[in-house]
């Protein structure tokens, strides 16, 4: 294959990215626009066995095939074979982990190609190529490091609520400026030895920059953190002349940014605020924590008498009802409720589940229309019209202390305003706060009624229930 | 590479980037996201052109890693975004049934 044709073959799939891009941005096309970046990639991945690009020294580049042919295609068909049934078996609830995992990989394998390239290029780079090789060790190392931390909190391996110790914002502050110190020295000295030193302390870094995130700001970090990546990729397309990567990891560094900010919107959040809120927190009011306040439960059969005289019901989905896998059980109650004339809606809250969107794709799975699926602003204003908002497993999302109570960790997150409904439902499994940790008041409301149990379970018996009636 | 192409290259995709993804409805913003993360998967030529001029075996080892790793983002993340927009039904089909 010729140069041009390569560079050719290149620019083809940078369009078929950006296609992608475009097509994933609405709901009709998105699965095209996804299989077009899927083509572009493999078409790209083919051409670089059928062109050897010339190293770096101007020496003459060698004939095909590749050097290692054998062992570049053993290694990537050990990819495939985890890659694969990892994203094929996965639950569509723990989708935001892989998701996480899948982007940590990439800025891992970045790095180390900016590392390896280093290491060959020796004292032949150029002062820009190091400042590029660099800029992708620290971003691809700390969106690594930092993505399975993100992982280990959404998994919940580890606590999900922020982690912060005494002096962490001096700890931060000095491991960035350990980062900057070592750059410099890399820069200057030009050494294996150095990279591989700055390599660790910004490993160290993402798990600092991650830790002090709450559980329900993880998303905006993952998508920052793509963002990262995209930008590493690019910064090793200058490294190793390829004009493909620039582009594919520029446009993703771009929409990500975008994407990430939208998503923080979403969340009524500002990015700062997201990142560093947890320093400047102050300690939440834990007096009311400890004391019993009575609530008021009721059973199965005292939340479809209450469902069968109703007008209108809003159905509110949380993770819990992922959890519990009654997607299919909530669209049989809905079914079972038009069909008794009540106007059904469900009220999804753009970050219900873990991940913005997430909601969607779990009633998508269990084929709810996704014209019933009202976004938060089309359905807050008609709770106060609404005779029943049926919360299921859900918490946060409608957490009056968003709007209430400044300083805990959710406040200024526009939430589903459920307290304007005549009666409230909750199902829960326990009193349990939220993935953020924090108590809910509404549950001590006189006019909400609690049904506890597994999601699944409960919703069972509210539908045999109701078909009694 | 010239400076001045890649300097050209970098803020047209920039621009390109904000522009596809300006308007998106928060349905789509896990799959956009993880769509987005399939495509930096891309790497993998990079991790391929290392592993091919490598000169010895460390820079051979750490290069197959690389090749490891990018694979499993870009094929994981391709097959993982299609099979949560496979569940984004046109509602007509659901009619039908």
């Amino acid at each position: 294959m010729s140069s041009t044709l390569y560079s050719l073959v290149g620019l083809a799939a940078g369009v078929a990215f950006i296609l992608a891009l475009k097509g994933l941005s609405h709901p009709k096309t998105a699965r095209r626009g996804n299989l077009i970046g899927a083509f572009g990639a493999t078409v790209a991945t083919l051409s670089v066995f059928l062109y050897v690009t010339p190293p770096r020294d101007g020496g003459a580049a060698h004939s095909l095939p590749l050097h290692n042919f054998g062992l570049i295609l053993g290694a990537i068909a050990v990819g495939l074979i985890i890659g694969v049934p990892a994203a094929r078996k996965v639950e569509m609830t723990q989708m935001p982990q892989l998701v996480a995992l899948f982007n940590g990989v990439g800025g891992g394998a970045a790095a180390l190609v900016a590392i390896v390239e280093y290491m060959n290029l020796g004292a032949s780079a150029t002062t820009a190529e190091v400042i590029f090789t660099v800029f992708t060790v620290v971003v691809g190392c700390v969106s690594f490091s930092g993505s399975i931390i993100t992982f280990m909190k959404l998994q919940e391996l580890m606590t999900t609520r922020p982690v912060v110790f005494p002096g962490g914002r001096f700890v931060i502050a000095a491991t960035l400026a350990a980062i900057l110190g070592v750059s410099v020295w890399v820069v200057g000295a030009l050494g294996t030895t150095p990279l591989l030193i700055l390599a660790l302390i910004s490993l160290l870094f993402g798990v600092l920059f991650v830790l002090p995130v709450g559980g329900a700001d993880v998303p905006i970090v993952i998508s920052l953190l793509n963002a990262f990546t995209g930008l590493t990729v690019a910064a090793s397309g200058y490294v190793l002349s390829s004009t493909l990567l620039i582009i594919a990891g520029t446009l993703v560094g771009a929409s990500g940014t975008i994407l990430t900010r939208l998503m923080a919107e979403a969340m009524g959040r500002s990015l700062f605020g997201t990142l560093f809120g947890a320093f400047t927190a102050k300690p939440q009011d834990v007096a009311a924590a400890g004391e019993e306040r009575p609530v008021r439960t009721g059973s199965p059969d005292d939340v479809a008498i209450l469902l069968n005289y109703a007008r209108r019901v809003v159905i509110v989905p949380g993770f819990g009802l992922a959890v519990a896998q009654a997607q299919h059980t909530v669209r049989e109650l809905a079914d079972l409720m038009t069909s008794k004339g009540i106007d059904v809606a469900y009220g999804i809250h753009p970050v219900a589940g873990r991940m913005p969107g997430h909601m969607n794709v779990l009633l998508a799975e269990a084929s709810v229309p996704y014209d019933q699926l009202a976004e938060m602003d089309e359905i807050n204003p008609t709770f106060g019209q609404t005779d029943v908002a049926i919360v299921i497993g859900a918490n946060d999302v409608v957490n009056p202390a968003a709007q209430t109570t400044p300083g805990c960790p959710i406040y200024g997150m526009p939430i589903l305003e459920v307290s304007n409904a005549a009666n409230i439902v909750f199902l829960k499994r326990s009193m349990r706060p939220g993935f953020a940790g924090i108590e809910n008041e509404l549950l001590y409301d006189p006019k909400t009624m609690l049904l506890f149990g597994d999601a699944k379970a409960s919703l069972t018996k509210v539908v045999s229930a109701l078909k009694a009636l | 590479m010239d400076a001045l192409a890649v300097v050209t290259i970098f803020t047209l995709a920039v621009f390109v980037g904000f522009e596809v993804v300006s308007k998106v409805s928060s349905t789509l913003h896990t799959p956009l996201m993880s769509g987005a993360n399939a495509i930096h998967g891309v790497i993998l030529v990079g991790a391929i052109i290392v592993a091919d001029h490598s000169e010895n075996n460390l820079e051979l080892g750490l290069s197959l890693v690389a090749i490891v790793l990018a694979t499993i983002n870009m094929v994981g993340g391709f097959v993982v975004t299609d099979r949560m927009l496979e569940m984004f039904k046109p509602k007509k089909q659901e009619e039908k049934k």
